[in-house]
C-alpha cells in the first residue's frame, strides 16, 4: 500500500480532487459507453421483433 | 470476389450474420477479462502504485490517461483501416465497424483530453496549453466528430461509409504527427511511457499497473465497439432472413 490510512488515500497527498474528478469522469464515460449500446440494442430488437410479427400476420 | 489471395477468415468476416454470431460468442469472454483485469489495474494504480517523486499522488491520473489516449489513436486507426477495406471491397461489414468506432473514439479522445487538463494543473499549472501535443489531440477529437456528423447528415448508408471513410483516411496523418509532436517540437508534454523498442524509464511498479490498465481499456472498448456493431447489423439486415429467424422465434 502507498497509503498508511483511508484519509490519506483519499487526500492524495493534496491533490485528491485533480485525482478523484479524473477517475469519476473516466468511470461515467466507460459506464455510458457500454450503458447506451445496451439500451439502443434492447430497443433495436424489440421493434424489429415486433416488424416481423406484424408481417407475418400480414402473411 | 475472385481474387483468394486472402485467408477465409478475411471472407467471413464480411458475412454480417458470421459477425453478428462470433461477437455474440467474443462478448462474455471480453467482459469478464477486461472487468476483472480493469478492476486489479484500477486498485493497484490508485493504492498501490508508488508515488512519484516529483509530481506526488497526482501522477496517478497516467492510470487513465495515458490507456485512453493510446486508445483513442487506435480506435481512429481501425476506424480509417475499416473504411479503406470497405472502400476497396465494398464490405458491409467494414463499414458498419467503421461507424461503431467513431462516438467510441470520440468519447476517449475527450476523455483523453480532460484527464490530461486535469493532471496538467496541478503539475504545469495550467488547465490547457496550445502546443503540439495538446493540439494535434485535439484535431483528432474534432476528426471523430465529423466522421460522426457526416454519418448522421448523409441518409444513404453507402454514401455516408465513403465519405467517412475518405475524411478517415485523410485525417489519418494526424497520427504520426501525435506521436512525434513531442519529439519534434518544444512542448511541455512529457516523452511517451511505452515505446516497442525501449524499457519504460519508470520501475516496474509503476509501469505494470499501467499495462494492466491498457489492456482492459482494450478489452472494454473492444466489448463496446462489439455491442454497437451488433445493433448496426441487426438494423441493417433487419429484411434478411437469418435476422427474422433469429428474432422470429
Amino acid at each position: 500500500m502507498a497509503f498508511e490510512t483511508f484519509a490519506e488515500f483519499l487526500n492524495m497527498g493534496g491533490h485528491g480532487l485533480y485525482v478523484w474528478l479524473s477517475y469519476g469522469l473516466g468511470l461515467l464515460t466507460i459506464a455510458l459507453c457500454l450503458y447506451i449500446p445496451i439500451i439502443q440494442g434492447r430497443e433495436t430488437r424489440r421493434s424489429l421483433r415486433r416488424r416481423i410479427q406484424r408481417e407475418s400476420v400480414k402473411s | 470476389m475472385a481474387s483468394s489471395w486472402l485467408p477465409r477468415w478475411f471472407y467471413q468476416l464480411a458475412s454480417p450474420r458470421w459477425c453478428y454470431s462470433i461477437t455474440g460468442k467474443l462478448i462474455p469472454w471480453f467482459a469478464a477479462v477486461g472487468g476483472l483485469l480493469f478492476v486489479i489495474g484500477l486498485v493497484w494504480g490508485l493504492a498501490f502504485a508508488p508515488s512519484d517523486y516529483q509530481q506526488g499522488n497526482s501522477f496517478r491520473i497516467i492510470y487513465l490517461h495515458v490507456p485512453t489516449a493510446i486508445l483513442a489513436q487506435s480506435f481512429y486507426m481501425l476506424m480509417a483501416i475499416a473504411g479503406a477495406i470497405g472502400l476497396i471491397w465494398k464490405m458491409k461489414v467494414a463499414d458498419m465497424v467503421a461507424k461503431s468506432v467513431a462516438p467510441l473514439g470520440a468519447a476517449l479522445a475527450v476523455l483523453a483530453l480532460a484527464t490530461g487538463a486535469i493532471w496538467g494543473k496541478p503539475t504545469w499549472g495550467s488547465w490547457w496549453v496550445l502546443d503540439a501535443r495538446l493540439t494535434s489531440m485535439l484535431v483528432l477529437l474534432f476528426l471523430y466528430l465529423g466522421v460522426m456528423a457526416l454519418n448522421s447528415a448523409i441518409e444513404s448508408e453507402t454514401t455516408a461509409a465513403k465519405s467517412t471513410a475518405v475524411l478517415a483516411l485523410v485525417g489519418l496523418v494526424n497520427i504520426p504527427i501525435i506521436k512525434y509532436s513531442v519529439e519534434w517540437w518544444n512542448t511541455l508534454h512529457q516523452p511517451a511511457t511505452f515505446k516497442l523498442t525501449e524499457k519504460p524509464a519508470m520501475p516496474a511498479e509503476m509501469w505494470v499497473p499501467l499495462l494492466v490498465m491498457v489492456i482492459a481499456l482494450y478489452l472494454v472498448f473492444g466489448l463496446a465497439m462489439m455491442l454497437r456493431l451488433r445493433n448496426e447489423i441487426l438494423t441493417r439486415e433487419r429484411r434478411a432472413g437469418w435476422v427474422k429467424e433469429l428474432l422470429g422465434s
